[in-house]
């Protein structure tokens, strides 16, 4: 048996999972190497997993890479202004509170632009999932510098290295009131669903970040060659660190390799919804 | 920085028993954008780049000589894949090698 014999290629061309995606759309824009697709797929995958009726499942995005992810799944969902993803999700959710909104967004969609509506939602503890998809920049608009690059990383507006001190997402979410906050990167795809499966049947603000690798703008500036070289990084450096205390040192720093990469479900407490 | 583990040395009492189970590979190669994370992250290391390349210039993966029987329907490769143009199905039940190397 040759190994081309062995390689089906199926005759429709037809993924399982392709009734909850619009697969007419696919293969989608997005660079080889990103990790957007990936968490695409695991959001696909988790409403399968997450035993919640496929018509009640809402997913809203912003604006940039990660933006398109609406266009690409095929539940009702909202490709909403510049960082007024949140706002518009907090809409659904109160007005229907038996829809199950999730938000994917990129990080400058979300903690930049949308900062303020951000820390908002998670005080307010409104009935939303929040997937923050980081790829340390603003990968659409060519690679600037956004509030998640870490120190000493380049971007085409800094191009001796970012000098401000990033955001350290995890911990902003906490501090701010979300009851459920995780961190994995793409290669994590088991844990990143278990993670959505529990923060959709969870009622309250629960906030995923994901990080994924921008091949074509952060690893273009920083010497970073392709998706996999960036995965490889995490693979090296990610350390699990699930219910962990302390969230204040988990900042990012792609420099320093003797300092971990810390990823897990950290925060996962009870707190009353909006809407209790 | 990372604590390291013990290796584990001692054999599970059931390995005797216990049933691996093949998985056959299902390649969509119109979606491949050859990330290369299927090939690199497979835990048998079943996938190769295939010579052809696909409508848009891609080398996708097929499945490496003598690996048709390696896979163990861990389904990772359909999980982490952007494109979703790979995934696995399970065809431990197929009776025997002939029925497994037909379908799709």
């Amino acid at each position: 048996m040759s190994a081309t014999e062995q390689t089906i290629q199926p005759a429709a061309n037809i993924h399982p999972i392709d009734r909850l995606l619009r697969a007419d759309r696919l293969p989608h824009i997005l660079c080889a190497g990103c990790g957007i697709g990936t968490v695409i797929h695991g959001y696909a995958n988790s409403i399968a997993a997450s035993g919640i009726d496929e018509n009640n499942h809402v997913c809203v995005s912003g604006i940039g890479c990660s933006g398109r992810a609406a266009g690409y799944v095929n539940v009702d969902s909202y490709h909403t202004t510049h960082g007024r993803a949140l706002p518009f999700a907090l809409g659904i959710a109160v007005h229907k509170p038996e829809l199950n909104v999730t938000v994917i967004s990129g990080d400058g969609d979300l903690t930049a632009i949308g900062g303020n509506h951000f820390i908002h939602a998670a005080r307010r503890n409104v009935n939303l999932n929040v997937i923050c998809i980081n790829n340390f920049n603003y990968g659409m608009t060519g690679g600037q510098v956004g509030p998640t690059t870490p120190i000493g990383a380049k971007g085409t507006t800094a191009p001796f290295g970012a000098v401000e001190r990033p955001f350290n997402l995890p911990y902003l979410a906490k501090a701010t009131g979300a009851i459920f906050v995780a961190r994995w990167t793409i290669l994590h795809v088991r844990e990143f669903h278990e993670a959505l499966v529990r923060s959709m049947q969870k009622p309250g603000f629960c906030f995923i970040e994901i990080l994924a690798p921008c091949p074509t703008s952060f690893g273009k500036s920083n010497k970073i060659g392709d998706g996999l070289h960036e995965v490889e990084i995490y693979r090296e450096r990610c350390q699990v660190q699930n219910g962990a205390p302390h969230l204040n040192d988990f900042d990012i720093d792609l420099l320093d390799e003797s300092k971990p990469i810390v990823v897990g479900n950290f925060v996962d407490v009870e707190r009353d919804a909006f809407m209790e | 920085m990372t604590k390291s583990v013990p290796h584990v040395v001692r054999e599970p009492i059931d390995l005797p028993q216990a049933q691996v189970p093949l998985g056959r590979v299902h390649v969509i190669v119109e979606r491949c954008k050859q990330c290369n994370f299927c090939i690199k992250y497979c835990p048998t290391e079943v996938l190769e780049y295939s010579e052809d390349i696909n409508a848009k210039g891609y080398h996708y993966p097929i499945v490496a000589d003598g690996k048709e029987f390696a896979c163990v329907n861990c389904r990772f490769c359909d999980l982490i894949c952007p494109e979703l143009a790979i995934y696995t199905t399970d065809i431990s039940d197929a009776d025997d090698t002939a029925e497994a190397s037909d379908g799709g």
